[in-house]
């Protein structure tokens, strides 16, 4: 959920650009990571572990944990919470390692 | 390669400040960081600082950061973004610096080099603790306040120093319901003017209580803690099931001290100052030659400390370049002391006070 009416800070700005995440349109602002925009959106589960298909999400969001990594654009391995969101990026949820787009 | 007079890492508090007091002394600087946007955490600071007017109290924080960023450019700072640094070398000219730009590795050379990496937070291992939901109480305090995201809408913090106190608070000015903060000691960590505020703001402050696990399939769904004993053995029977959907970890800092392990820096352990820290001296130099800390990659405290140390080490390593004479740059350096020192004052400060004295020593016995 956005936060738009702050008591400090001014009004929040509109989305305007559109990432997608499995396929589906998901609104975002330009500058903020994919991250935000997926937990603006709801989504919390970025990828799934290798072995135990356990869920992840966000954890230390300063790109140290890599627990938020998910496939961007068909590279695995992107570090959600430091990338920043460009309009049409493809965001895919990532299953374990992650395989690049070519390997597919 | 290419070369220059200084060579700052990490444009945080302690990396803006160094820069700026390098230019200030005639000096070429060049700033890196890895992330796209320079000010590290202190954009997401929405409260107003501590201290006195001179530490600029009463400022909040991503005013203060504005004001650098500011400085910095009519200084003519050279800031490179997108730069992560992967690794440092000594050479008989200065400190090689290794970092990647748009897919390709970089070196720069710099006479001097400042270390300015800051931190991490540290994590708290209970069962549950990698669903989905569980953060660090910063990285929450980014998306709220910096992304205007709210992670979650049902909050448990963990821990009672200032960063959990200050969050919690935060998390409910994005309106957020902050259900309980809890603490394992029997006291609460942080500044009581932090505490009178959750509490007045209804959220209980559990001292002696810890997560014994959270449940949820895919994500935090509740939240399970128990009282601890005066050994913080849990208490059978304490047990409380709260219906959150986020837990934030606020349990203390582990300086990000990766570069100067690999430099060939000395170190010495302070548990106050977050582990293991890189040995420096009162001009905030390291034990390999060039190579200065500051901020919390020097002991983590916070965002005042480390502007003060990030000026100290700008004027040290300035002096060191021969921009400032000895008589130039004492009065400077004493100034930023004062100003430290009073910083590290009170019940929090004092402890860290001590720690940096032992530091100090630590650095004249030469180990």
């Amino acid at each position: 959920m956005r936060v738009v009416k702050h008591p400090i800070l001014p009004d929040d700005t509109d989305c305007d650009i559109t990432i997608y995440c499995d396929g589906k349109a998901i609104p975002a602002k330009r500058g903020e990571p994919i991250a935000a925009a997926l937990l603006a959106a709801g989504i919390r589960v970025f990828r799934e572990t290798a072995k135990k298909n356990f869920p992840r999400g966000i954890f230390c969001g300063i790109g140290r944990c890599t627990d938020c990594v998910m496939t961007v654009d068909g590279q695995p391995n992107v570090r959600t919470c430091v990338t920043l969101v460009r309009d049409g990026m493809q965001v895919e949820t990532q299953k374990g390692l992650g395989r690049w787009a070519e390997e597919a | 390669m290419r070369k220059v007079q200084t060579v700052v890492i990490g444009a945080g508090p302690a990396g803006l400040a160094a820069s700026i007091e390098i230019a200030k002394a005639g000096g070429q600087v060049v700033l890196i960081d890895e992330n796209s946007k320079p000010g590290g955490q202190l954009f997401k600071q929405i409260h107003k600082f501590f201290g006195s007017r001179e530490h600029r109290a009463g400022i909040r924080g991503y005013d203060i950061g504005l004001q650098l960023l500011k400085e910095t450019e009519d200084l003519g700072v050279e800031v490179m973004l997108d730069s992560p640094v992967y690794a440092l070398y000594q050479d008989p000219e200065g400190v090689m610096v290794s970092y990647m730009n748009q897919g390709r590795e970089k070196a720069i050379l710099g006479e001097k080099v400042i270390l300015c990496t800051g931190a991490a937070e540290n994590a708290l291992v209970f069962p549950g603790g990698t669903l989905p939901g569980v953060m660090g109480a910063g990285c929450a305090q980014t998306m709220i306040n910096v992304n205007r995201v709210l992670p979650g809408q049902k909050i448990i913090m963990v821990g009672s120093g200032n960063v959990g106190l200050i969050v919690s608070y935060q998390l409910m000015q994005a309106g957020a319901d902050v259900l309980a903060l809890i603490e394992a000691a029997p006291s609460i960590g942080g500044y009581g003017v932090h505490a009178g505020k959750i509490r007045r703001a209804g959220t209980p402050i559990l001292v002696g209580h810890t997560i014994k696990r959270v449940l949820g399939k895919t994500q935090v769904e509740a939240v399970e803690i128990v009282a601890l004993d005066e050994k913080f053995q849990p208490i059978e029977g304490t047990e409380q099931i709260l219906e959150a959907d986020t837990v934030c970890i606020a349990v203390g800092l582990t300086p990000l001290t990766e570069l100067a392990w690999l430099a060939g820096c000395q170190f010495t352990f302070i548990p106050v100052l977050g582990g293991h820290i890189p040995i420096h001296d009162d001009n905030m130099a390291s034990t390999v030659p060039g190579l200065y800390v500051a901020g919390d990659i020097a002991g983590a405290e916070e965002a005042s400390t480390a502007m003060e140390e990030g000026r100290l080490a700008g004027i040290a390593a300035s002096e060191a370049l021969g921009l400032y004479t000895d008589e130039q740059a004492e009065p400077l350096k004493e100034a930023v002391w004062n100003r430290m020192n009073t910083l590290r004052t009170g019940p929090f400060g004092q402890k860290r006070f001590d720690a940096k004295v032992q530091m100090l020593a630590t650095a004249k016995g030469g180990k």
